[in-house]
């Protein structure tokens, strides 16, 4: 789950990364007193948020109140405005960048810092970038900090203050369980400070059971997204017409592909997961039956989840959801024939190979 | 054969849970020996005949070669690294939505020690008519020479099944787990299988996120001579989401299906279009 901008501040806060003053508000009503100049930072999740438009200053209350009921009222790349963050005005004298994420191809942590701050860090190139790799055995020690103030230049009191806060953001990604933690850029001010001037973080799902206080809807996720988050499957709201049910991530991701590779657009993906339970089959069809697709496609391949009981959690949501829409559904594995039978007997069309189920789709398209 | 056989002894951590009660008697169906289970708070009963024992230590004496590890998410770094302490040299972990920095603790921890590490998130292991150590379906597999290795659960059943109905058999049929960080890659397997004299024809299914499929390709290109065929989902998946296993994600570009098949044709790997186009591909 990504944060906004002003969550990782508050993070940031908490370990002793030292932020820019300021506040955040979500209507114009709620804007406070503040030194002037400050900086109106729309709170939405997408890269070039400034080129966009989507920062804003200001030096009165006046120009304070505009800029905010402007933004508040605006899209920026596509995303409505829902809060802001007014924060004092720094005064640069160097944008840098740092960061930890977690590095997939060496099963660690990587710090990533560069002298160029402020812009795109893929834009940047690989003689301005260090990385260094955290051991999780050894975790952080001194010399890392040693290491990269070496590579930025840096002695003296900005030294001390950059060794502090990459130790801080350390202890802030493992403590908060981060995938991703940005600041970028990280600024020295011109009496010589250092501050965080954006934040990214991106925090791991699966370790929420640590960071209850965290437990907040994710803001990149549709409403039935969100609200599917405490079921045993998974769904994702896509925006074609072909509402899609299947079991386990990568067949449900292989039903998606061959629908879309016989020109023909997935409404959703759900991953049943593993169950022998009518209800939960009940449950999924109610949450594609919301985002009101023109076809529903069932593609099961049985083995936990059992093909009879499919077919009969089939028969009983069309029953109880009084479903208009053709259903098309393909059953193998375990129990395949008993599961097929039933669907025959209550006149849905069932087979045995996806192939075919997803030509008979093709055919009701007329693609 | 890769890893395990019939003489490879078993245990279960989490034996007494509804996964690991139904899944250690699948396995045990299937001809595994399952040993032991433990459960701490369980011992002195038995699940499937079996005994359950309270700790990894207490089953020591029957001297366990391998753990399967299905206790829930918050507890898994703790089992897992129990089992690594004690000796065990591979550990299978089949549970979903282990937190990433116990996972990566415990992939360095396995690393040190050479244990063998399978998972998270991932089905298991599965040699025909020696041994199977996870939940595949029992019924889907014949013995053969076509080494199978996968990032999926279900989708790996289905071109098993796919494989077997097509006349073929399987050598060994691995599913690597579907979370961002894992114990063995595509390619720590296809290094393995390139050396398994039981194997004549690879597998490899992939999906979106990361760069494994690649490094595995650039090796393929390099060093292998067995046919390899491929498969790689999530071709239709928007960016930024995470489809169903919590490592299928297009970061910043990276990561595509499209990068992805492109190092597999370059390697010369053929690429199915349709998961049931692979039998085809292997004639």
């Amino acid at each position: 789950m990504n944060l906004y901008e002003y969550m990782g501040k508050e993070i940031f806060k908490k370990y002793g990364i030292p932020v820019p003053d300021g506040y955040k508000v979500d209507k114009v009503a709620d804007l406070k007193q503040y030194e002037f100049p400050v900086a109106v930072k729309s709170q939405i999740l997408s890269g070039k948020r400034g080129k966009a438009g989507g920062i804003k200053f200001a030096k009165s209350e006046n120009e304070l109140k505009e800029e905010s009921e402007e933004l508040l009222n605006s899209k920026i790349n596509g995303l409505q405005v829902e809060a802001l963050l007014i924060e004092r005005m720094l005064d640069i004298k160097k944008e840098l960048y740092l960061s930890i994420t977690l590095d997939r191809a060496s099963k660690a942590l990587i710090i990533i810092m560069s002298t160029e701050g402020g812009m795109d860090i893929e834009s940047v190139p690989e003689n301005k970038i260090h990385k260094i790799v955290i051991d999780p055995l050894i975790g952080y020690s001194d010399y890392i900090s040693r290491e990269a103030a070496e590579f930025l230049e840096m002695d003296g009191s900005l030294k001390k203050q950059f060794s502090s806060i990459l130790s801080n953001l350390y202890n802030a990604f493992m403590g908060e369980d981060a995938l991703l933690m940005e600041i970028n850029p990280l600024i020295i001010d011109k009496t010589g400070n250092i501050i965080a001037g954006d934040s990214k973080v991106t925090i791991d799902d699966n370790a929420l059971f640590r960071h209850k206080n965290l437990v907040i809807n994710d803001p990149e996720k549709t409403e039935l997204e969100n609200e599917s988050a405490s079921k045993s499957f998974t769904f994702i709201e896509m925006d074609g017409h072909i509402g899609v049910i299947a079991n386990g991530a990568g067949l449900t991701m292989a039903t998606l592909d061959a629908l879309t590779l016989h020109k023909l657009k997935p409404r959703n993906f759900l991953d049943l997961g593993g169950t022998d339970n009518i209800e939960i089959v009940e449950e999924a069809f109610s949450f594609v039956l919301r985002v009101k697709p023109e076809i529903l496609f069932v593609n099961i391949f049985g083995g936990v989840t059992k093909a009879d009981t499919v077919a009969n959690g089939i028969v009983s949501s069309k029953k109880k959801f009084n479903i208009k829409q053709p259903i098309v559904v393909r059953l193998s594995g375990i129990h395949e024939e008993e599961g097929r039978k039933i669907l025959m007997d209550n006149g849905i069309k069932a087979f045995s190979d996806m192939n075919s189920a997803i030509n008979e789709l093709a055919k009701m398209k007329g693609v | 054969m890769v890893v395990v056989n019939s003489n490879t002894r078993v245990i279960v951590q989490g034996m007494t849970g509804h996964q690991g009660a139904f899944h250690s008697g699948e396995m045990i169906k299937f001809g595994t020996k399952v040993i032991a289970g433990v459960s701490p708070g369980k011992s002195g009963t038995k699940v499937n005949g079996v005994d359950i024992y309270e700790t990894v230590y207490d089953t020591l004496n029957l001297h366990p070669d391998a753990s399967m590890i299905s206790v829930p998410a918050p507890f898994i770094k703790d089992a897992a690294m129990e089992a690594i302490d004690n000796g065990i040299k591979l550990i299978y972990i089949l549970t979903e939505h282990v937190p990433v920095q116990d996972t990566m603790e415990i992939a360095a921890e396995a690393k040190r020690k050479n244990v063998f590490m399978i998972g998270p998130n991932s089905p298991g292991i599965t040699v025909p008519n020696e041994c199977k150590i996870g939940i595949m379906p029992n019924h889907i597999f014949r013995k053969g020479d076509i080494a199978i290795a996968s990032r999926s659960g279900t989708l790996t059943y289905e071109i098993v099944k796919a494989v077997t109905d097509a006349g073929f058999g399987e050598s060994t049929v691995i599913g690597l787990g579907g979370d961002p960080i894992i114990g063995t890659t595509f390619s720590d397997i296809i290094k393995i299988y390139n050396e398994d004299p039981a194997t004549k024809k690879i597998i490899l299914v992939g999906e979106i996120g990361g760069s494994e499929e690649e490094k595995a390709a650039a090796y393929i290109k390099e060093h292998v001579k067995k046919p390899v065929v491929g498969y790689i989902t999530g071709r239709s998946a928007p960016p930024g989401k995470k489809m169903g296993h919590a490592g299928a994600i297009i970061e910043k570009g990276t990561g595509t299906a499209e990068s992805k098949i492109n190092a597999f044709e370059s390697a010369g790997i053929k690429v199915a279009e349709y998961p049931n186009d692979i039998p085809k591909l292997l004639k």
